[in-house]
């Protein structure tokens, strides 16, 4: 899937018998698409970098300051905490869940189970969950007023760690993001799983290789790609993080501040602060450093299937 | 078994690839026809457990759906109280504070008819287009969105927003539907998709026939697009339904929030001094807020299971 990424708009060059001559008549149909992905996508992209180089002060009005923001960036603990925060979260969920979602996939996939379509099934159905409604739910059952964990501690007469205590609340979050996406997962690389021949299966039963050595020579090999794609969406997700901390705010106003994630720094910065000039700026280091480590994991991802 | 492995790997893989005509969903039918094997009940109780994980919280919201306010504090999380409120509930949730509950329904539904409806036409014609014409610039279209897929949406927010309060498009539904038209995963998608759905021949014989390209699109291609259609209005339906962040940018105004924003709305109100405390408001709402999208994808899974998986037979 990713080496098709960029071979994409090589494809049909490649293709000498197009179907149809070289000319305007594409347009027709991809112009409706592209105007308005001008209007969202490229027009704010390049409003947020002209924002980045100015900078509004109470006395004197906006100015141009080059790389100033850039610079007071680089140099903000603030910013640099909330960003550590979310590489440990990338560090430690991003894998669990991928390895769940792998486990998943191969089971559904074996045709061992019984009644798998419906597991397929119900293991995606948080997808369709809102992160409002995920993020309330976990939210009320961490609670220790009238949550599952307050319920088992008065069952049992014991003192369970507050999930929405400072110290538990990030793998709090780890496990919501986890309970919506594994699921979303699992079907990218069950998907990729159904694609393999199944002649390769019988091939290989033939010549009398066990079931953990068909997983190890037909269907890793073939789950790569769908791997890599995972995992940069994962990548892309957890930078991203903002929904559920902002949403748990609410119930765990202690244990989450207004710059917990880089995301729900450069919010309170725009929305609280007005300072839009170097929110500006926050939003575009964390989507280079995003596009890089996206780069980076397709990269070393195409290398090891030469 | 050192000597079959090296066999296995150089064995070209076939392409398990749907028939143009017969669709994507020959692909099921072969496959399960093709491989008998024994079920093991082991496998199948390991595999329970996430089962469980998943639909633990939906029963919980379920059954916490039926108590009153006080019966949340004073029952066990995973049983029912004595009194059965869920009808109550509901009838509260519409009605609490002169039925806005159902203008967030309302407005929630705008957004997804005419976002999500639009994002899937928009993304199957450009998808179309780049599938099965040739045309000046369409490297330039690709490496643009495809650039554009990795530039973290939430980046995006705060210009959008300046952009759009100079347009005097904020607060109203426009600053949700407009952004709401683009979907690059849709694109991507229906691009896969229709390579490979709609045989170039018939287009060609059309084009012969004197059909414009319009019409040929519409009368002969779109309904062999259906099923990747179907997925991808289902994603987008489930992108804009759930969407929280662009509407807590765009929107003051209570009047114009969808479900998501509201049921937050409801809840922050017991955090703040003197705010009426509705839990049970909050619960009810959540699961009414899900059971539309639930039912969606119950029953349409044949359509995008189908449609995803032709999506993915092409990495």
């Amino acid at each position: 899937m990713v080496a098709a990424v960029p071979e994409a708009g090589a494809r049909p060059a490649a293709r000498p018998s197009a179907p149809e001559r070289r000319s305007w008549t594409g347009w027709q149909f991809v112009g409706p698409f592209m105007a308005v992905f001008a209007l969202v996508f490229l027009a704010p992209i390049g409003y947020s970098i002209y924002l980045s180089l100015f900078r509004t002060r109470l006395i004197g009005g906006t100015s141009f300051v080059g790389a100033d923001n850039y610079t007071e960036a680089f140099g903000d603990a603030q910013f640099w905490s909330s960003f550590g925060r979310v590489a440990a979260f990338l560090a430690v969920q991003v894998p669990i869940m991928l390895f769940l979602a792998l486990l998943l996939a191969l089971a559904i996939d074996s045709g061992r189970l019984y009644g798998s379509s419906f597991f397929r099934i119900a293991v995606f159905l948080p997808y369709a969950v809102p992160a409002v409604v995920a993020t309330l739910m976990w939210g009320f059952m961490y609670g220790t007023r009238f949550g599952l964990v307050g319920n088992l501690n008065d069952a049992f007469g014991i003192t369970l760690p507050d999930p929405l205590s400072p110290d538990l609340v990030l793998a709090s979050i780890g496990n919501i993001v986890t309970w919506q996406f594994v699921g979303y997962n699992m079907l990218i690389l069950y998907s990729a799983l159904r694609t393999v021949n199944p002649a390769l299966y019988e091939a290989a039963e033939i010549d009398g290789a066990g079931q953990l050595r068909i997983i190890r020579a037909i269907k890793l090999p073939a789950l790569r790609g769908a791997l890599i794609i995972a995992t940069i969406f994962s990548i892309i997700g957890s930078f991203q993080l903002f929904n559920e901390p902002s949403i748990l705010k609410n119930l765990a106003p202690n244990a989450i501040t207004s710059d917990f994630t880089p995301n729900l720094y450069a919010f309170s910065l725009s929305f609280a602060g007005q300072q839009f000039n170097y929110a500006a700026t926050i939003a575009i280091v964390m989507g280079v450093i995003t596009m890089i480590i996206a780069y980076a994991v397709q990269l070393r991802g195409m290398r090891k299937e030469l | 078994m050192a000597t079959t492995t090296p066999r296995l790997r150089h064995t070209p893989r076939p392409a398990r690839r749907p028939g143009t005509r017969s669709g994507p969903l020959t692909l099921r039918a072969t496959r399960s026809t093709s491989r008998h094997k024994r079920r093991s009940a082991t496998l199948t109780a390991l595999t329970a457990i996430m089962l469980i994980y998943t639909l633990l919280p939906l029963a919980w919201l379920a059954i916490n759906a039926t108590k009153t306010q006080q019966g949340l504090f004073n029952s066990f999380g995973l049983w029912l109280d004595g009194d059965f409120a869920l009808f109550g509930n509901i009838a509260d949730t519409f009605t609490y504070n002169d039925g806005i509950f159902t203008r967030w329904l309302l407005n929630t539904l705008l957004y997804v008819v005419v976002g999500a409806g639009g994002a899937t036409l928009l993304a199957t014609l450009a998808g179309y287009g780049l599938a099965k014409f040739d045309f000046v610039g369409k490297r330039a279209v690709f490496a643009t969105v495809i650039g554009a897929v990795a530039v973290p949406g939430t980046a995006l927010a705060v210009p959008t927003f300046l952009m759009f309060s100079e347009l005097g498009l904020t607060d109203t539904p426009w600053a949700i539907i407009i952004p709401s038209l683009i979907s690059p995963f849709g694109l991507y998608l229906m691009w896969t998709f229709a390579t490979d759905a709609v045989p170039k021949e018939i287009l060609e014989s059309a084009r012969v026939d004197g059909a414009g390209e319009f019409r040929a699109f519409f009368s002969i291609s779109m309904p062999m697009l259906a099923p990747g259609m179907v997925t991808v209005l289902l994603f987008n339906v489930v992108a804009t339904w759930n969407n929280y962040f662009l509407p807590l940018i765009m929107l003051k105004d209570p009047d114009w929030y969808p479900l998501t924003l509201g049921l937050n709305s409801w809840n922050a109100q017991a955090a703040t001094v003197g705010g009426d405390v509705v839990f049970n408001l909050v619960i009810t709402g959540s699961l009414l807020t899900i059971v539309p999208l639930i039912a969606a994808f119950l029953l349409l899974q044949r359509y995008w299971q189908s449609g995803l998986a032709a999506g993915s037979v092409k990495g």
